[in-house]
């Protein structure tokens, strides 16, 4: 069971629509351009795909989409739940589908108007009693309402334990800004950032400023997936699943897992890592590049001990010799991620996976044989491990 | 006597027993089809109004128009653009008394009385005087002055068809502090509250304990085991069953937050979000009173202190404690 995925499906192509602090457009009207935009780079027609997957929080049904965009029949939709950390469940869905054949090429895709729309800061409230909400309701009364606040609550104890500190944050945040300067695409190009700039931003949830925090965004981003046989035909470079799974562990809520031993840990994140690697049959010590979820700057501290980059409490020192830039042991989110390039739900880090196994990232590192990308943190997530048809 | 008042009245004298303006006088004759059409809208189906056969039959001879028509023959259409509505003595009379004040209006009775049937082809016209100004009145709504005119209408041989006494309080409405001093346990109803929780069956129980002043924690009825926040079921060994005990309610900060922004209507910023260790074992998520952000530690003692909110919610909140040994 465990390497049941590995190898069975391929990304063909990749689209996305410019990414803003104002579309103008509608949501549905990025998902459409960005699914077109990944078909024609496929060189496929609309009408051969057959399955469509898409976050739950995504405002664009798939039987819009497709008639929308010309695709047509579907044998193959679904949604995926939590956030973030729906990103990678998506490609999991596809590359189901695609092994048992439920479908040939499916394109999943993720558009919101981050910014000049519905803004994920921007709190929770509802009126449907669901799980959901009473589980929400036992943070809004004491005002942790938005992902800084949750997350904050992680940071501050991580950084108590392991004694990081903002500086190291900056780092964090600094290197992917340096990398989105070199993408045309990045909603922060050519605005560079200095460490006084971060230091004398505003706080937004201690210990996080603003600079910690992702871009809120406007953009649709979208993928193909299909078989490794049918990929051999297509126009791009594919990038082949070596390994792709969900993740959600004991104890798991929504950001707030607070009741766990440990919540200067990320479980899930780390039984993501157990099971692609198994799944791949690869270690930390094959991953060349990574595109760890980024939507706060502490997630890549965490995650580059879940993924065993380094020991638990060492990210802080695994970075500072510039290990995440791009001549680094880890050039990691090098088209600047959630935080400099834009806030697509992590569907657009999965993007630049794909273009770092097909050797075209804006940041191309010497060496990219095998990139790992990861989903939502502190959210039900997954991970995944691309690398090049075989 | 307050001089300005005296002022006010010298000038409001002035107005009583002027006719407002020159006579309004109707834009069309009495029709049957303007008839017919009042009739239907206000749901009148007496003959005598709306059929001309049946009403010769009554005592009319002939279609009339109902009497509370009388007003409406003499209405303004809608504003046309790039027309200037006349000033009337009326509209001066209200500023008058905006201008010292009272700015609000509150239409309080109108009389009318009839002299006789309109009938089609009357044209009516009609002639409002300034009756009297009374005041100043001290009313529930504020202080005001009372404003009574009579319209008179007359018909095309200058014959009274009617008329109509109106009255107008034209007040000082009441500020808002003064009604808050008043009534000091009703809270601005416009004045946003935090968002409060849903009250369902997985949780409605914990928070109405809270109410009471109580910290509960829920505990299995059947292994014991204890699981905060509320669930409808015991992860350890299934069971529905569940009662509570009360925490003591000291515990200390396990990790906290001071969130500063984006501020939400309803909440005092900045807020020192803190998650517990509680002294039973549980954790919960809470914040922290009486201590400075920058104060606010990890592994720092607290207890809990219940709070009720100017939205009448009761939430159990911590402050820094002494060390418990």
């Amino acid at each position: 069971m465990a390497d049941s995925l590995k190898n069975k499906a391929s990304i063909v192509g990749i689209g996305t629509t410019p990414f803003t602090k104002n579309s103008g457009v509608s949501e549905l009207s990025l998902a459409c351009q960005a699914v077109r935009a990944a078909i024609d780079e496929a060189g496929l027609k609309p009408s051969d795909v057959d399955g469509l997957v898409t976050f739950l929080l995504d405002s664009s049904d798939e039987i819009e989409v497709a008639r929308s965009t010309g695709i047509g029949d579907l044998t193959f939709f679904s949604q995926v739940n939590y956030g973030g950390g729906a990103a990678v469940g998506l490609i999991h869905q596809a590359a189901m589908a695609i092994a048992t054949g439920s479908a040939k090429y499916v394109v999943v895709y993720r558009a919101m108007n981050g910014r000049s729309g519905h803004r994920m800061g921007q709190g929770v409230s509802g009126q449907v009693v669901t799980s959901d909400l009473i589980h929400w309701s036992w943070y809004t009364p004491f005002g942790l309402l938005t992902p800084a606040s949750w997350i904050a609550m992680s940071a501050q104890r991580y950084m108590h334990e392991y004694g990081a500190t903002r500086d190291h944050l900056a780092t964090v945040a600094l290197t992917q800004r340096d990398h989105a300067q070199a993408n045309p695409n990045a909603t922060t190009r050519g605005r560079t950032l200095s460490r006084e700039e971060y230091f004398s931003a505003r706080m937004v949830s201690r210990p996080l400023g603003l600079y910690d925090c992702c871009q809120e965004t406007d953009g649709g981003c979208a993928l193909v997936i299909t078989s490794p046989e049918r990929a051999r035909d297509l126009a791009s470079k594919p990038a082949q699943i070596r390994a792709v799974s969900q993740a959600s562990f004991e104890g798991q809520e929504q950001m707030t897992s607070f009741y766990r031993p440990d919540i200067a840990r990320l479980p899930e994140m780390e039984m993501a890592a157990r099971a692609v690697y198994t799944q791949a049959g690869l270690g930390p010590e094959d991953i060349d590049a990574a595109c760890l979820y980024d939507a706060f700057t502490i997630e890549v501290l965490m995650q580059l001990e879940s993924f065993g980059f380094c020991g638990v409490g060492e990210a802080k020192d695994f970075i500072v010799d510039g290990a995440l830039t791009l001549g680094g042991r880890l050039p990691n989110n090098t088209h600047g991620g959630l935080l400099s390039e834009g806030y697509i739900h992590g569907l657009n880090n999965i993007a630049e996976g794909v273009r770092l196994v097909r050797g075209t990232s804006c940041n191309q590192p010497e060496r990219a044989d095998h990139v790992l990308v990861s989903s939502g943190v502190g959210v039900p997530t997954g991970a995944m491990i691309l690398g090049c048809a075989e | 006597m307050d001089p300005d008042l005296t002022e006010l009245e010298g000038r409001l004298q002035q107005f009583i027993g002027r006719t407002i303006g020159p006579p309004v006088v109707a834009r069309d004759c009495v029709t049957e089809a303007a008839i017919r059409q009042f009739c239907d809208v206000i749901g009148d189906r007496n003959p005598a109004y709306r059929d001309a056969e049946s009403a010769v039959e009554t005592r009319h001879a002939g279609v009339v128009a109902p009497p509370a028509m009388m007003q409406s023959w003499v209405l303004d259409g809608p504003p046309r653009e790039g027309i200037e509505k006349a000033r009337t003595e009326q509209d001066r009379l209200y500023d008058l008394l905006s201008e010292y004040g009272y700015t609000s209006a509150l239409g309080t009775s109108s009389e009318e009385h009839y002299e006789r049937y309109l009938r089609p082809g009357d044209k009516v016209s009609a002639e409002t005087v300034i009756e009297s100004v009374t005041g100043p009145k001290k009313t529930g709504l504020g202080e005001g002055w009372f404003i009574t005119t009579r319209t008179t209408f007359r018909d095309n041989a200058d014959a009274v068809v009617g008329w109509i006494e109106f009255r107008v309080l034209k007040f000082a409405p009441k500020q808002s502090v003064a009604r808050e001093s008043e009534q000091p346990a009703t809270r601005d109803p416009e004045r946003p509250s935090r968002i409060k929780p849903p009250m369902a069956r997985d949780n409605a129980w914990w928070w109405q304990a809270v109410e009471k002043g109580r910290l509960p924690i829920q505990r299995c009825a059947q292994c014991g085991q204890l699981r905060h926040p509320p669930r409808p079921m015991c992860d350890a060994c299934g069971s529905v069953e569940f009662d509570s005990i009360d925490a003591c309610g000291r515990g200390s900060v396990h990790s906290f937050t001071v969130v500063e922004h984006p501020q939400f209507p309803g909440y005092e910023y900045p807020i020192i979000v803190v998650l517990i260790d509680l002294a039973e074992g549980e954790r919960i998520v809470s914040n922290l009173i009486d201590c400075a952000p920058d104060d606010c530690r990890i592994g720092m003692p607290v207890e809990v202190v219940f709070e009720t909110g100017e939205d009448g919610m009761v939430l159990p909140l911590f402050r820094p404690a002494e060390a418990s040994s």
